[in-house]
């Protein structure tokens, strides 16, 4: 009897799904939160001194399979240094018509001066646009990348380049995994790591908002975080819906 | 009996004042038809991207309303293609054979109650012909030609293997409809819709969905789904196997119009469930002085729009049959069914003993039909069989052999 009734299964099945929450979000108005790796348009960083870190090494160009970063190095001027090392990248291009986003650029770098933001939108109408020169990509006196014309930049996006941006950890062990590591990066110094692939992931600390509980709701029940799960998660559900209580200016 | 006699409209005669009343009845229905019509591609889109968690049309008006109408002016300002290899002729006339049919069925639909205006009873139906729901399956017969057409007149292999599926579709399904059918107006008396509506005015309990017993309403609910080519009956449009069906080389309005009639039968087979099993308008009414009469329709409404909701969680539930499994539930299931329940359903009408002399009858013809099944299910086929799969036939040997050993050397 219990089969026949499986039969009936699709016709629950759809009819919950009314009252489940969207999986499509209206692209353009809003955007789905973004992985904590996401491979996006580079940045070259600067240390918290307002030097480059960019030591002109060309191990990126080197190892770029798609052959779309160009860089020259040259020695630094004795008496206005560029780069706190011996060289520094006086030309460093990369083109975005080639560009795979691979991020072995981003592995490769010695000093961590490469990085990718999580920018991932940006359409230029010529090909002199799509080759990004090293003062386009340079971050600016604050730390945060340069906002081109034709790049649509959202919340978030810039704020999280870094170091902590490699799949391997700054020191090439897995045993740092979610260890707080200085990147020196100009207007960040010390960021909460990022703790890979376990349950211990610190998403609040370093401002990445996860799939995983925009739609907790369609997930198996394993896979759905810990506290949304149950009773507890319906709690804190309520929690976040409530209104925050604006706090009474100084 | 007089054509004109059955409606209390015509009973002083055909007067001018009748004709326009008859005139706005026409166009009042039509409009309320085409307007229906966008409402329920709206609708059902919206509904199955809700139970796919998806968004819908939502650019167009408030929760994108407007969408249908959108795009039907995307397609009637579209490129009309006509095949090189399509009759023309045939190939023009196919969408009017799809639309008008579903036009008139909609026209035996009783959507209220009586009206008085200005002495005259109008009823609130376009037309209450005295064969009444037998003009349905006409229309329902006149509209494979509209599909069997396209599909043929479009000189396109896909359009024709669709209408092919679809003409046998229909009429195998048309048997289990009409003999369903049959058991409403043996109870009723009738065939006027009008009558069918009246007789089951008295309650729930005299509505043909419980009177008949729940079985003719099943056997319709699913005959007619196969009857409309909706999901999971859907084998005469499976994209994935004939691209669109006989709508396939249709573009522009002409496809429009297909699309159209597609879900302007679903609304108003909708209705004929409706107007067949659940008293039509039928309902309960406040106790208001005023305005009575709009409360028929509203029920009628309700219970039109919760069929036309069925129809969509259909398509959303139900992955499509297979085209055998589609002639096996036809042939094999429904038919001897609703027979069956036909046979039953008259006995009991004529008086109980019959009913219970029909109901063993019909058990133990079941007993040897599903014998019979069982026996045409065991049964092995020979390769040499004509019905044996082509995939499944063994090769002979000196082709294998042929095969194997001389394509080494």
């Amino acid at each position: 009897m219990a089969k026949h009734l499986d039969f009936f299964a699709g016709f629950k099945l759809t009819f919950q799904h009314l009252t489940r929450p969207r999986v499509t979000v209206s692209y353009p108005q809003a955007k789905r939160p973004k992985q904590p790796r996401q491979h996006g348009r580079h940045v070259l960083n600067r240390y918290e001194d307002g030097m480059e870190k960019c030591i002109g090494c060309e191990l990126c160009a080197g190892v770029c399979p798609a052959k779309c970063i160009y860089v020259r190095g040259l020695d630094n001027p004795p008496d206005h240094p560029v780069s706190p090392g011996e060289r520094y990248g006086y030309i460093y291009e990369i083109n975005y018509l080639r560009c795979i986003h691979c991020d072995l650029c981003v592995e490769a770098c010695p000093t961590q001066a490469i990085t990718e933001s999580k920018l991932f939108e940006f359409s230029f109408t010529n090909r002199s646009d799509a080759i990004y020169t090293r003062a386009e990509l340079l971050v600016d006196d604050q730390g945060f990348p340069k906002r081109l014309p034709w790049e649509d930049w959202r919340e978030g996006e810039a704020a999280m380049t870094g170091g902590w941006m490699r799949a391997t950890s700054p020191s090439g062990a897995a045993a740092y995994e979610g260890v707080v590591q200085w990147t020196g990066d100009l207007g960040v110094g010390v960021r909460a790591a990022e703790a890979g692939q376990n349950e211990g992931r610190d998403d609040e600390a370093t401002g990445t908002k996860s799939l995983r509980r925009a739609f907790a709701k369609h997930l198996q029940p394993d896979d759905v975080p810990r506290d949304l799960r149950g009773l507890a998660g319906k709690i804190n559900e309520l929690k976040a819906k409530l209104p925050k209580r604006p706090r009474s200016a100084p | 009996m007089n054509l004109l006699s059955v409606d209390p409209l015509y009973n002083h005669g055909v007067t001018g004042i009748v004709i326009l009343i008859v005139l706005i009845k026409v166009l009042v229905g039509f409009a309320a038809i085409m307007g229906a019509v966008t409402l329920m591609i709206w609708f059902e889109r919206k509904a199955i991207s809700d139970m796919q968690s998806r968004i819908g049309p939502q650019r167009w008006g408030p929760f994108g309303i407007l969408q249908t109408l959108a795009d039907g002016i995307k397609l009637f300002f579209k490129e009309d293609l006509i095949p090189a290899e399509a009759d023309r002729f045939v190939f023009k006339l196919a969408p009017y054979l799809t639309l008008v049919p579903a036009l008139i069925t909609f026209s035996i639909v009783p959507i209220g109650g009586t009206l008085n205006i200005g002495g005259h009873r109008v009823m609130l139906q376009i037309a209450n012909p005295p064969m009444g729901i037998l003009i349905m399956l006409a229309m329902s017969g006149i509209s494979v030609y509209g599909v069997m057409l396209a599909g043929w007149a479009s000189g396109s292999k896909y359009p024709l293997i669709s209408s092919v599926r679809a003409s046998a579709q229909m009429i195998s399904y048309e048997a289990a409809l009409g003999m369903t059918i049959v058991t409403v107006i043996l109870v009723t008396g009738s065939l006027s819709t009008h009558d069918i509506v009246t007789s089951q005015a008295h309650g729930i309990w005299h509505w043909n969905l419980i009177r008949l017993g729940l079985i003719p309403f099943g056997v319709f609910l699913i005959a007619i789904t196969a009857e409309l080519g909706r999901p999971p009956f859907d084998v005469v449009e499976a994209d994935s196997e004939l691209v669109g069906g006989y709508a396939t080389e249709y573009s522009s309005i002409r496809f429009a119009l297909f699309y159209l009639a597609e879900f302007m039968n679903t609304i108003t087979m909708s209705a004929i469930i409706v107007t067949l099993f659940f008293g039509g308008p039928a309902g309960w009414i406040p106790p208001v002085s005023h305005l009575r009469w709009v409360f028929p329709i509203l029920w009628f409404l309700v219970k039109t729009t919760g069929f036309a909701f069925c129809y969509i969680w259909f398509r959303a539930a139900l992955p499509r049959f297979r085209y055998d499994q589609v002639m096996d539930l036809g042939w094999k299931r429904l038919i001897p069914l609703s027979l069956g329940w036909m046979l039953i359903v008259a006995g009991f009408l004529i008086a109980p003993a019959w009913g219970l002399v029909m109901a063993a009858l019909v058990l133990l013809a079941s007993v040897f039909l599903s014998r019979a099944f069982q026996l045409g299910h065991g049964r092995e086929i020979g390769p040499d069989s004509v019905l044996a799969p082509v995939g499944r036939r063994p090769l002979p040997g000196d082709v294998l052999r042929r095969m194997t050993d001389e394509g080494e050397a």
